[in-house]
This record gives structure tokens, C-alpha cells and sequence, in this order.
């Protein structure tokens, strides 16, 4: 998902008869629902890789501002241009909590930063993708926001408190994210021209399989899930969550007259489910390991944002410091 | 952990529309107090949430700690006289 790779530092699901008393006890209040909370104990493994899980959700939603941000400047109507600057500007909101989140746990912001920009940390594949047409944006929307969703709403009771209110909050704000995206797609697919309704329908085309990759490989040979699991901050599997996002998606196309571009795509009486392609994992694999066809770009991007904002950052540390000194003074 | 050359931590608490307290929302980081109500103006209201903002740098507040619950909180279980249900008042005295 928004943390497709995590690695936990553990070597799959620990035994009980080998956890020390504390985090037989941890494990105990987690299994009964417990909130854990910044000063509680914790084992060393559940520390780091909640850093690694909540820092690349961080990372995801500030990179996550560059393909949108591409149209800001061009979007169709000023109305248009609002509604996705304010969305842009939520998911800078997004990250900004779930960096606190993640400080927390007792690593630095700058540390954080400065790990993203070294690529010790990732972020989601999916924004290593272009975004070349305005129907992009309401693809993005639609299912990139839409695939979000489905992760972030379990997320909501993970059993650590400061992730879980942070994704409360994601949450409240996330649904209008899909819905303005799926305006646009309306107006497009539905009430467009037939120039339209094509780059609706080669926007839908391009995004299908990565956000199907956002969902992260499948679980089943993962040492890695079933300790994330035992601990709850991840409630699902990949694949449950995978299967969720197309059963409500592709009705949704239809609605629009688009078609998923999916061959095998169909309907099971017997599951209720439907039945879809996998994506390309090696795309994926190529795509998370920084041989995407954004990724150079988007890490630039953000490098430059926070080199080029380094003067102001520190031009408003000295005159805080200056202006404190100055109120001692006085006193 | 902290870089020396970050902008310290505040703790930001917002009362809304019909609250009747401040509630702590989060927190951010910023150069001083009147840059952090600015900023969480921008990261905690975006849709009306408050009417008015508490910022208190992170590193001022003490907080208890969680191994200390017992012995802080424990003492106010048994002392149910402190609620007015422990008091039986007949009937025929009304509401009270
Ligand atoms: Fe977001
Ligand atoms: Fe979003």
C-alpha cells in the first residue's frame, strides 16, 4: 500500500515460549485491544518497523503531491484548479501527521527527511508514474485515493495510538479526495466529447495495474506479515484488500461506460467475487527499487524543495532564537 | 534524536465550534509560538475544526508516566461515595 515493502526486523511470527515476560505482556495487551502509547514498553522490533511503516506512509503522501501538483497551473476551470489544490494541500496535511506520528517512536523529523532523500526509505510505486493528461487527475482520484482508502480505514484500530488517530483523521478527510476525482471522470467518460472519453479511458488504462500494485505483492509466502499481523498494524492481507478494491471498482467503471483492461476480468457466482490479472510484479519490483519512470524526477523534486527552502528554515530559527534572547533580556 | 537544527516541537490544541475545551489534535514543529498557531491553523483547520488554537512547545509539557497508573489512579476506585448513587434518598423527598 501506502507501505507496500515493509520489512519487519523480526524473522517472521515470534513464538510465544520465546518472548521475554515484557513482551509476553505486550503481546497480551495488544491481543485485548489495548492502545499502545509513545511511552508504553515496546520491543525493539515493533519500534523499528512501525518507524519503516509509518515514515513511508509519510513519504507517500508528500511525494504523492508532485503527479497532481503537475496540474494545479492547468487545470480546466478555477473551480477544478480549487478543488485539487485543496486536495494537494490535504495530502501535505497527510504527511505531516504521520511524520509526527512516526517522531513519536523517537526518530527525527530531519532524520526521516534525510532518509527518504538517501533512498533508505521508500515511498508508494505509484507516484513514480506520469501524469500526462487532466484525465489522469480524476483517475488518481478515483483510484489511486480510492485504493488508499481501503488500507487506511483498517488502519484506523492499528494498536498504536498515535498511528490510528492519525488515520482517523486521514480518513475523514480522504473520501472527498476519491469523489472529486470521480467527478472528473463523470465529466469526462459520461458527459465528454469523444476526445474526452478516450483519455478517460487511456487514463483508466495506464493506472489500473499500479494501483493494483499498490495493495504490495501478494502475502502468502511473506515471513514479514504474519508478525505485522500478531501486532496489528497490519489488519489485512494484501491480497483480501487487493480483492476489495476491485470488487468495488470495476462496478464503478462501468457506471462510467469504461472498460478495465483486463482480459480475464469476470464475475464469480460461486465467490461473489470477482476474478482479475495480477500486475506485472517485476514492473513493480523494478518500479520500488527506484527504476520507475519517475522516480529520478520525483526524488529531484523533493531534494531540491528541501534544499531550496534551507535559507528560510534557518532565517526563522536565528530570529526565534534572537527575538527569545532578546524577551530574557528585557525581563 | 533531535538535529540540533530543527524547529523545536509543539503540542496543538484546538476548541471547536461547540466545545466546551480545548482538545489536543497533534502536534508540528515551527521556529516559535506565533509560527506554530500559523501552522496549525493551516494543518489542523483546513475545514472549520476550531475558533480558537493552543500551541505548548512539546518539551515544556510533563506528562505522567504510563508505570505509574496504579499507584496515581488506582486510589479513586474503591471511594464510590464520591458519586451520588452511593447516597440512597427515599422517594417520597423528590428529585434530587
Ligand atoms: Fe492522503
Ligand atoms: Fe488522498
Amino acid at each position: 500500500m501506502y507501505a507496500q515493502m515493509v520489512q519487519s526486523t523480526g524473522k517472521g511470527l515470534q513464538d510465544r515460549k520465546e518472548m521475554s515476560p515484557e513482551d509476553q505482556a505486550f503481546q497480551d495487551r495488544i491481543d485485548r485491544g489495548e492502545k499502545i502509547e509513545p511511552k508504553d514498553y515496546m520491543p525493539d522490533a515493533y519500534r523499528k518497523t512501525l518507524i519503516r511503516q509509518i515514515g513511508q506512509h509519510a513519504h507517500s503522501e508528500i511525494v504523492g503531491q508532485l503527479p497532481e501538483g503537475n496540474w494545479i497551473t492547468r487545470a480546466p476551470t478555477l473551480e477544478r484548479k480549487a478543488n485539487l489544490l485543496a486536495k494537494v494541500q490535504d495530502e501535505a496535511g497527510h504527511g505531516l501527521y504521520l511524520y509526527c506520528a512516526a517522531e513519536t517512536l523517537g526518530v527525527s523529523r530531519d532524520e526521516l527527511v534525510e532518509m527518504l532523500h538517501s533512498e533508505r526509505m521508500k515511498y508508494s510505486s505509484i507516484f513514480n508514474y506520469p501524469t500526462l493528461t487532466w484525465a489522469d487527475m480524476g483517475a488518481v482520484g478515483w483510484l489511486v485515493d480510492g485504493a488508499a482508502i481501503m488500507n487506511q480505514v483498517p488502519l484506523q484500530r492499528t494498536s498504536y495510538g498515535p498511528y490510528a488517530r492519525a488515520m482517523v483523521r486521514i480518513c475523514k478527510e480522504e473520501s472527498f479526495h476519491q469523489r472529486q476525482g470521480y467527478h472528473i471522470m463523470i465529466k469526462m467518460a459520461k458527459e465528454g466529447t469523444a476526445d474526452q472519453k478516450r483519455m478517460a479511458q487511456d487514463a483508466l488504462n495506464r493506472f489500473w495495474y499500479p494501483a493494483l500494485m499498490m495493495f504490495g505483492p501478494s502475502d502468502k509466502e511473506s515471513v514479514h506479515s504474519a508478525q505485522s499481523m500478531a501486532w496489528k498494524i497490519k489488519i489485512n492481507t494484501n491480497d483480501e484488500l487487493r480483492q476489495k478494491f476491485v470488487d468495488e471498482t470495476v462496478p464503478q467503471a462501468e457506471f462510467l461506460g469504461l472498460t478495465i483492461p483486463d482480459e480475464n476480468l469476470r464475475w464469480n457466482d460461486e465467490t461473489g467475487h470477482y476474478e482479475f490479472s495480477e500486475p506485472d510484479w517485476s514492473e513493480f519490483f523494478e518500479v520500488i527499487s527506484g527504476n520507475g519512470p519517475c522516480n529520478v524526477e520525483r526524488l529531484n523534486a523533493r531534494r531540491k524543495a528541501w534544499d531550496d527552502g534551507a535559507w528560510v528554515r534557518e532565517a526563522m530559527l536565528a530570529h526565534a532564537r534572537k527575538s527569545q534572547k532578546r524577551a530574557q533580556a528585557a525581563e | 534524536m533531535t538535529h540540533e537544527n530543527e524547529w523545536p516541537l509543539w503540542e496543538v490544541f484546538i476548541r471547536g465550534q461547540h466545545g466546551m475545551s480545548h482538545r489536543h489534535v497533534g502536534s508540528l514543529h515551527a521556529a516559535d509560538a506565533e509560527h506554530a498557531i500559523r501552522n496549525a491553523r493551516d494543518v489542523y483547520t483546513r475545514r472549520n475544526e476550531g475558533v480558537s488554537i493552543w500551541v505548548v512547545e512539546a518539551a515544556k509539557i510533563t506528562a505522567s508516566s504510563p508505570s505509574d497508573k496504579g499507584p496515581l489512579f488506582d486510589p479513586a476506585r474503591d471511594k464510590v461515595y464520591r458519586h451520588p448513587t452511593f447516597y440512597d434518598i427515599p422517594e417520597e423527598v423528590g428529585k434530587m
